[in-house]
């Protein structure tokens, strides 16, 4: 490698699309390669997690869920990273990132279950290779690499991904993590989705970085940047990321430029920091409707496929928030009985507060 | 049977369970080549390779951090944090993500993890070396708190701990490493988390200690004896969480009188959770009230005053009179 006098410099990147707003293929060369079928798939996907995501909002404020973090506008982040990856590897969410870990094979009404404060909302099913939503932010960055030292060491081809936003990349544990995963060239992929906000504080408050990805450099670990819009470009770079982690060379830090449509929260007011001119023009890059031009181009969708979707996603929905309403409530013992393989003497005495 | 002293039964209880079980991974700062800063690990590396064995770039919170993730892929991760004062900066893994995971996951997970960390005063060490943070942990539900006091114990609750399905936080004491030599089996034994030990008999008043502070007490009863003829019963907890408060209760109601001794602050620890259980265990069977001899609410002292600072067996014998003339 060439070397350039004493000062360390960097340029910015341009963000990676496959897509254009206009729903063109832009740059053929990083087109996923994808059937007919791949691509309605992720666009039902996209749909579909935009209409639970309307019902969710919903359900909160009926009250019937709990904490919940709107992924409205981060579809193409969300379902096209999932979808990038195989069954085996691994997904380590924050907390928004809800339709990673739904479309990864946790059941729906789990995921309700866990906005609902319920325990068995994060009993993951066997076979199903996710944790649950993270709420320290960062923390994830760590179980993510190592648990992609796990694969390492047992031999195995696997990645694991984990995703965490803006506000998460000035996190200690994000350095710490990018580090490890350098110093042991470990099969993991850091997604961030950069939303612009980090609850309320604008990214141009969170660092001096020229973006994100470059965090990847200090790290010695490959950093990407991408057009967090296009779903295409997320599938095309997580592809490329896992690939390259499967061969034995290590992890990438992909920067998804994206924005979230609503709120931080079902109690947080984005008016108070947003403006409506902003949201106008990221509405405008709706990641559903660009990737809807593109195949209603090729003939692969209609707007009658939207509404059926829709209809589909509402029907799932009701039933499978039922399913988590009528599931039996949790109960002081049980959750004793959950502290520890055998539930010491001192905790077993404990319960009697509560028969 | 062999002689060993605490660092090499606890290097030893590695040594057989890396042996045994091909899952058992043990890594931290400086904890493979040289085998850590105090030789804890030496020679593992060796014998084990550097895929079982390794050192970690400098971050505790990492350390913390890749237990959990190798503990979810079936590994049974032993990490060192090099001081105790450091694990300040893998709390939320440790205590947090490690010690909850099992209750987050109801059960689909678990983190069958030690952290392993020197502790403990009276060596002129430098800051944040040596303070006593087992109040934290007890304090942390979900997570187990061992400390021993002898190559024998180290050895038998170490191999426990690794092969333990929860996190336990296992505390060494520094001062205990090269202190004295015991008979320590040669082949692998446990000896049970959650179970204290009579390490002294007696009959007229319980003194209650771990680490460090069972030698201490020791003298200290040594010398009521002979001096007063006062037969002090010393128990080891060897276990902080969960405490077995049943051998204590059994102590309490033979002697009628008990102390509480540790290195750590005085207020809400280990000995004032003690004192809380046998109170409500053990009332009607006490003649005195129970009394605290502990580091005063400080934070630990540099070390031109820590012997002073800690508990001596002149203090131990004052809070035993106290209790004796009560």
């Amino acid at each position: 490698m060439s070397k350039v006098p004493y000062e360390v410099y960097t340029e910015e990147v341009e963000a990676l699309s496959v897509l254009s707003p206009e729903g063109e293929i832009i740059n053929k060369d990083k087109m996923p390669n994808l059937s007919d079928d791949q691509l309605k798939e992720i666009m039902y996907r996209m749909v579909f997690t935009r209409t639970w995501d309307d019902r969710a909002v919903n359900l909160g404020r009926q009250g019937r869920l709990g904490f919940y973090a709107p992924v409205s506008g981060q579809e193409a982040t969300m379902v096209g990273s999932e979808f990038a990856l195989e069954k085996e590897d691994f997904v380590c969410p924050g907390y928004r990132d809800m339709p990673q870990i739904v479309w990864h094979g946790l059941p729906l009404y789990q995921a309700f279950l866990y906005s609902r404060g319920h325990q068995h909302g994060g009993q993951i099913p066997e076979g199903v290779n996710v944790l649950m939503p993270q709420i320290i932010i960062g923390a994830q960055i760590l179980h993510a690499m190592g648990i992609a030292m796990g694969f390492k060491l047992k031999k195995q081809k696997q990645v694991a991904i984990t995703y965490t936003g803006d506000g998460g990349s000035s996190e200690g544990d994000f350095y710490e993590g990018l580090n490890y995963a350098g110093r042991f060239k470990l099969p993991v992929i850091f997604f961030v989705q950069n939303n612009g906000y980090a609850i309320t504080t604008p990214f141009a408050k969170q660092t001096a970085a020229l973006s994100i990805a470059h965090k990847a450099v200090a790290a010695g670990i490959r950093g990407v940047k991408i057009d967090g819009m296009d779903v295409l470009a997320v599938i095309s770079a997580v592809q490329e990321a896992a690939e390259l982690a499967r061969k034995g060379e290590g992890a990438t830090l992909i920067e998804a430029v994206t924005y979230r449509f609503r709120p931080h929260s079902l109690s947080d007011d984005a008016t108070k920091y947003r403006t409506k001119d902003e949201e106008g023009e990221w509405n405008e890059k709706d990641p559903i409707s660009r990737m809807a031009k593109y195949l209603e181009k090729k003939g692969l969708w209609t707007e009658e496929d939207t509404a059926r979707v829709k209809e589909e996603a509402k029907a799932k929905v009701n039933e499978q928030i039922k399913k988590a309403e009528q599931t039996e409530k949790m109960t002081v013992p049980g959750l004793i009985d959950s502290m520890f393989e055998t539930t010491p003497k001192h905790l077993e005495e404990q319960k009697a507060d509560f028969q | 049977m062999a002689q060993m002293n605490m660092k090499e039964a606890i290097r030893d209880a590695m040594r057989v369970e890396m042996k045994r079980d091909p899952n058992v991974v043990v890594f931290g700062e400086d904890v493979g080549n040289v085998g850590g800063v105090f030789r804890a690990t030496e020679g593992l590396q060796k014998e084990f390779g550097e895929e079982r064995i390794f050192d970690t770039p400098l971050a505790e919170s990492a350390i913390g951090g890749l237990a959990v993730g190798l503990g979810i892929q079936g590994f049974r991760p032993v990490a060192e944090i090099q001081f105790v004062g450091f694990i300040y900066e893998a709390l939320d893994q440790m205590f947090v993500q490690a010690a909850r995971m099992r209750y987050r996951s109801g059960g689909r997970y678990n983190a069958p993890i030690v952290f392993r960390t020197p502790f403990g005063g009276g060596v002129k060490a430098a800051e944040l070396h040596t303070d006593s943070l087992e109040g934290l942990a007890v304090q942390t539900p979900g997570i187990k708190v061992v400390v021993p006091s002898n190559p024998y114990d180290a050895k038998g609750l170490l191999i426990a701990a690794i092969r333990d399905n929860d996190p336990v936080f296992f505390m060494e004491h520094l001062n205990l490493y090269h202190a004295f030599r015991a008979e320590v089996p040669e082949e692998d034994y446990t000896v049970e988390i959650g179970k204290a030990n009579v390490v002294r008999e007696g009959s007229d008043v319980t003194i209650i200690a771990y680490g460090m502070m069972v030698h201490t007490a020791t003298k200290a009863a040594d010398e009521l004896e002979k001096t007063k003829g006062i037969k002090a019963e010393v128990i080891d907890l060897r276990t902080l969480n969960p405490l077995d408060i049943d051998t204590l209760v059994a102590s309490v109601k033979k002697t009628n009188r008990a102390i509480v001794v540790q290195e750590a602050q005085k207020t809400s620890g280990v000995a004032a959770e003690v004192i809380a259980q046998i109170n409500e265990k053990a009332i009607l069977h006490l003649e005195a009230p129970v009394l605290r001899v502990a580091g005063p609410d400080t934070v630990y002292p540099f070390a031109q005053i820590e012997d002073t600072w800690l508990p001596t067996p002149a203090r131990i014998i004052a809070a035993v009179n106290k209790v004796m003339e009560f």
